[in-house]
């Protein structure tokens, strides 16, 4: 009893941070016990464990180790948020960095077929370096403009490291190599798909969701059928498109013309667009809802009119909840887009699908990995643009 | 009313008894193809997809009120900041995504689907049993404590009680979002009614689309309905005045 008493005060006195200790085990382990590097004769091939200890020289090894050691330490007993932050980057760079070089010795020289791959041990330790930082990050509550900053300065970073070719002889970015010629091409589709029917979900129901907010009939009507969309599975809806706009191309020469095919991205388009409408019409109608009434009366006691009232106080006041309508449609269609390579609509999950249909997971990885990364630089975006307007609004 | 019961009754029938369908799909289909899906049951592939996506939120609920509990209690409060910042990247993360990512993990066939749905459905209940415990008003908490209760026993009669609106209603929200993402499963070859789509795409069959597309959206907004009303008796119940 009075061993455990001494043992909590002990404990209590001792600043440990229970996440990073949590962090710092489960990412110790990993490197410990799982395979950081995997040697794979092909590119299919389930592959072979490294021993990184006779593959990279002992020096810069130890380094490494003692830097993981050092970020190890910080999320345990560091009590300020900038440390952590800075190990948790530290510990990102460092394990990278251990990877790339462990596949530049693995690789034979002009060796285009064996593939050094990232193990288990690597992605959960860089997870955990992740989480390290992200935790900080949070605490620290960075303002908007600062996590925009932050956003540029890391997509800048990454982008010039890949292009110096740090990482190219790991299979992911062998797997890019293969593919470069694609891979540039398929994101800009994916941007657009992704884009273009958002805006146009944006340009159509911006104006309905104004209606529907004026007529309180038209709106159980019309957000019923958009909720009702919303439960048509993806492939379905992507499909059943695929024939009246096959017809459509076949009966009206202009619109095949134009691109419209039963095959392709024009499906995907228009299905994109019917799934982003639920989100703004709802947020608009949400939003103007929420608009004080004081203030339209006001409005509309200094002679303005019904359209003024609309564009110079109503809108403006709803804005930040229309725009958390849009990031919701802008995050949902980045997601959804993968799925148009089902029906030939190109873009990154393309190489998703080809992946699973080749079991090649540097595939799978190669065009999963910046479906999410646009995914979260969206949100990101359009969360800083929200709160600057929510603190504009309200100083 | 009506309408719910003609739903329910359309979606049972035509699991039973596809073929009597056949005559509306017909028009849809070209140079003969059968109108109803004819290689494999459907009230089967439909059990197998509830099953799947039923599971999938029996683990998530699991997880994700527990996890929720314990980063709302004093031990876990350091977890609390991280944990509200995963939910919101991890509902970034596309289904297709995840399930992909899954694949070479653990092989092609419900395991993939079944994680996917699991770490999708996951973050809705999380986060709402989070933002139900915390709207938990200090005075009620106060006064809980006052009357002798135990933190064991304010959790279980106040907290938890005064959360169950919203963590059922996360637990909707999961379970409608993985009634169609259950479909994708099936280009990793899971169990399910996106079978019959998948069939109808490669087949360029678009009764087949249509049916599977029908009967997975049926059973979505069956599920969503149901929900809510299991959620009405159960606030009505817990109501303070």
């Amino acid at each position: 009893m009075s061993t455990t008493a001494a043992v909590r005060v002990f404990l209590r006195r001792l600043p440990v941070d229970p996440l990073g200790t949590l962090l710092c085990a489960v990412g110790a382990l990993a490197l410990i016990c799982l395979p950081f590097l995997v040697f794979k004769a092909n590119r299919i091939v389930p592959g072979d464990p490294v021993d990184l200890a006779q593959v990279l020289a002992p020096a810069p090894l130890a380094a490494a180790a003692l830097v993981l050691a050092a970020a190890g330490l910080c999320a345990v007993f560091a009590a300020g948020a900038r440390l952590r932050l800075l190990a948790g980057l530290a510990g990102i760079v460092v394990i990278a960095l251990v990877a790339a070089a462990g596949a530049d010795v693995l690789t034979p020289a002009g060796n285009r077929v064996v593939r050094v791959a990232p193990g288990a041990g690597f992605w959960i330790a860089l997870i955990a370096m992740a989480l390290l930082a992200t935790d900080a990050v949070t605490r620290m509550r960075p303002r908007p403009v600062v996590r925009v900053l932050a956003l540029a300065v890391t997509v800048l970073v990454v982008l010039a490291v890949l292009a110096h070719g740090t990482f190219d002889q790991l299979s992911l970015m062998r797997e890019y190599a293969a593919h470069a010629d694609r891979f540039a091409s398929e994101l800009r589709r994916h941007l657009w798909l992704a884009l273009g029917s958002l805006t146009a979900a944006v340009l159509v129901g911006l104006p309905v969701g104004v209606l529907c907010h004026r007529v309180p009939r038209l709106r159980s009507a019309v957000l019923s059928v958009l909720n009702l969309i919303q439960t048509i599975p993806a492939i379905a809806l992507f499909s059943m498109l695929m024939a009246p706009l096959a017809l459509l191309a076949a009966a009206v020469p202009l619109a095949a013309r134009l691109g419209v095919r039963g095959i392709g991205a024009a499906p995907a388009a228009v299905a994109l667009f019917l799934y982003a409408l639920l989100p703004v019409v709802g947020n608009t109608v949400a939003g103007l809802r929420r608009v004080s009434p004081a203030a339209v009366e006001a409005a509309r006691g200094m002679g303005m009119t019904a359209g003024q009232v609309l564009m110079s106080v109503e809108l403006p006041l709803a804005l930040p909840v229309i725009l958390t309508g849009v990031r919701v449609a802008l995050v949902q269609n980045i997601g959804l887009v993968t799925i148009a390579a089902l029906i030939g609509g190109g873009g990154l999950g393309s190489f998703v699908f080809q992946g699973i249909g080749q079991t090649a997971i540097d595939l799978v990885l190669l065009g999963a990995i910046p479906i999410v990364a646009l995914a979260f630089a969206a949100a990101l975006l359009l969360d800083a643009l929200i709160e600057t307007l929510r603190r504009g609004a309200a100083p | 009313m009506a309408l719910r019961a003609a739903a329910l009754g359309v979606l049972v029938l035509f699991l039973l008894r596809p073929q009597w369908f056949a005559p509306l799909f017909t028009p849809l289909t070209q140079y003969g193809a059968p109108p109803i899906y004819d290689q494999g049951n459907l009230l089967e592939l439909a059990l197998a997809q509830l099953g799947t996506v039923l599971l999938a939120a029996l683990a998530s609920t699991v997880v994700g009120v527990g996890l929720g509990l314990f980063v709302t209690r004093a031990a876990g409060r350091a977890f609390l900041p991280l944990s509200r910042t995963l939910v919101d990247i991890g509902q970034t993360f596309p289904p297709v995504a995840v399930l992909a990512i899954a694949v070479p993990l653990v092989g092609f066939g419900e395991k993939p689907t079944l994680i996917a749905l699991f770490a999708y459905g996951l973050l809705p209940i999380f986060e709402n049993t989070i933002v139900g415990l915390r709207s938990c008003p200090p005075q009620v908490l106060e006064a809980a404590r006052g009357m002798g209760m135990s933190p064991a026993q304010c959790l279980w009669s106040v907290e938890l009680p005064l959360a169950l609106p919203l963590i059922l209603e996360g637990i909707r929200l999961s379970l409608v979002i993985n009634v169609g993402t259950a479909t994708i499963g099936s280009t990793v070859a899971a169990r399910g009614l996106g079978e019959v789509i998948i069939a109808g795409l490669l087949s360029s069959n678009n009764a087949f689309i249509l049916q599977g597309a029908l009967l997975t959206g049926l059973m979505a907004i069956l599920l969503y309905d149901a929900l809510v009303g299991l959620e009405r008796r159960v606030c009505r119940s817990v109501r303070i005045d």
